[in-house]
């Protein structure tokens, strides 16, 4: 029964992974931009909703409701005075500076917040479980989590497939240059796609903060997790990340109950065994 | 005399340090369309870019309606009613036939041209609504890039290479698309390989060679050997 508790684990943690993942794999998508400084955004919504939650004594979710619009309005901000300048035919700058505002963040909030890790409590949501079957109890929040990942990612699916916005920003993706004579401002486009990616941040990261302990260094790590569950899944295929987020989840809880040490590298080695055996993903886009 | 639709005054024009235009000058009178024909990299491109905002220009040397665009930003001029079937069709790939039309619309203005309307233009479109534009053949292709145009109904539409690789009566169809497009008041310049189809539809045109134009005139009126020299140089 360990091990189906694992495994079980595993698959709920993986809706975390996803939701790290699906902002990332969006940015990419739209842009071709790989946002080193995901993982720091993540955990500085963290901060932020920490920070509120101590000032007024909410409940994380109600933060919630002024940590995800607040940084949408940062992501936007962010896209539109850093990062549009930076794009071009060439990757690298882009690259640079995302990881240039890593080390910024990272060091602000070492300033703002020092080194200890800190943890947002949830009113005992954190620690409230029910038995589905005797022995295999799951955790209230795990669920929650991996359900929101799942709505999140039917959202977006509904959004990039059934919508004005989704339209855009797939045409943007395609070919920027014809977009534009179609009276798409390709600029404010990029900066939508990142509000929304930055909204999906703000909400991995309040999970993130009811979940685990987290500093100001936490921030690379979730970023490997990210990269690691959109590359196992499949690129440009939201459904595939949740998938690599499962996988990776799965693995790490497997590698978990063989050894406590072996858990971190135990995600590690299944994903370098997806990109030396399948480089695009367990389910690469059809029609990329 | 009212004002020209669009004034393209000593434009210079290029890709970073290599120029391609140097001081073209010409002007389309509303309603009227207007061949762009030279070999090629003689500048015919770089020309359309210019006025859609593709590529930088000094404000003055591009007025529409009488006002300075010259180096606007591409959607903010695309706004203002000039579209563009630009060359190789370029679909958005991920977007189906009618997602393709839909977008060119969006953020046009209003005016006959709808996705009904196009449809009446293409019937064969219709049939493949939803289809994935990746999937139709060359032709049918040009006929989305055209209605894509067309659905943000523009007072000016810029075909670049409208035939080029086209099959000979697929060329056929979309020429004789041309008049009915025409007929609601749009104007047009028309960047063609076929320089006889380019003259034979168009009331004025243009030739330019090296990023300058070296004849201008009446198609009717120009004899063949004088444009000949403007195209090849002599």
């Amino acid at each position: 029964m360990d091990w189906v508790n694992a495994i079980v684990q595993g698959i709920l943690v993986g809706g975390l992974y996803a939701l790290f993942a699906t902002g990332l794999s969006l940015i990419f998508g739209v842009m071709r931009l790989v946002n080193i400084a995901h993982g720091d955004l993540i955990v500085f919504a963290a901060y932020l909703a920490m920070t509120l939650v101590q000032a007024t004594g909410m409940h994380p979710f109600v933060a919630a409701l002024f940590v995800v619009p607040v940084m949408a309005m940062l992501g936007y901000a962010l896209q539109r005075m850093i990062l549009n300048p930076t794009l071009g035919k060439d990757i690298l700058p882009p690259l640079l500076v995302t990881f240039g505002l890593s080390v910024i963040i990272q060091n602000a909030l070492l300033i703002w917040f020092t080194a200890d890790s800190r943890r947002l409590p949830a009113g005992g949501l954190e620690t409230a479980s029910f038995e589905v079957l005797p022995g295999l109890s799951l955790g209230l929040l795990p669920v929650l989590m991996f359900v929101v990942a799942v709505l999140v990612i039917f959202g977006l699916e509904v959004m990039f497939f059934r919508t004005r916005f989704g339209r855009a920003f797939r045409a943007t993706s395609d070919d920027p240059e014809v977009a534009r004579l179609m009276g798409l401002n390709n600029k404010h486009v990029y900066g939508l796609a990142m509000a929304l990616s930055a909204a999906i941040v703000a909400v991995a990261g309040i999970f993130l903060a009811m979940r685990t302990s987290f500093d100001p260094a936490s921030g690379p790590t979730r970023l490997i997790f990210g990269f690691e569950a959109v590359i196992i899944g499949g690129l440009g295929n939201l459904w595939g990340t949740l998938a690599g987020g499962v996988v990776l989840g799965v693995a790490q809880a497997i590698g978990a109950q063989i050894s406590p040490g072996f858990q971190t590298l135990a995600g590690h080695l299944v994903f370098f065994l997806v990109l030396a055996l399948r480089p695009n993903g367990l389910f690469p886009r059809m029609d990329g | 005399m009212p004002d020209p639709l669009l004034e393209v005054r000593s434009l210079r024009a290029g890709y970073g340090d290599f120029q391609a235009l140097f001081g073209v000058s010409f002007s389309l009178e509303p309603g009227q369309i207007l061949a762009l024909i030279g070999a090629n990299g003689a500048g015919k491109s770089t020309l359309l870019k210019a006025i859609t905002g593709l590529v930088p220009a000094d404000r003055d040397a591009v007025r529409y309606k009488g006002q300075p665009i010259g180096g606007r930003s591409a959607n903010r001029i695309a706004a203002m009613g000039i579209a563009m079937v630009p060359e190789g069709r370029r679909l958005f790939r991920s977007l189906s036939v009618e997602e393709n039309l839909v977008i060119g619309g969006e953020n046009g203005r209003q005016g006959t041209w709808d996705l009904a309307a196009v449809y009446r233009l293409f019937p064969v479109l219709s049939e493949k609504r939803h289809a994935p534009s990746t999937s139709l053949s060359g032709g049918q292709q040009q006929m989305v890039a055209i209605g894509r145009a067309l659905m943000a109904n523009p007072d000016l539409i810029l075909f670049d290479e409208i035939s080029l690789g086209l099959a000979p009566v697929v060329i056929k169809d979309i020429y004789a698309a041309l008049p009915a497009i025409i007929a609601t008041g749009v104007s047009a310049i028309i960047v063609e390989q076929d320089v006889s189809r380019a003259l034979s539809v168009s009331k004025r045109f243009i030739c330019l060679q090296e990023g300058k134009v070296t004849l201008e005139g009446d198609p009717q009126t120009t004899g063949r050997a004088e444009i000949t020299a403007a195209y090849f140089g002599s």
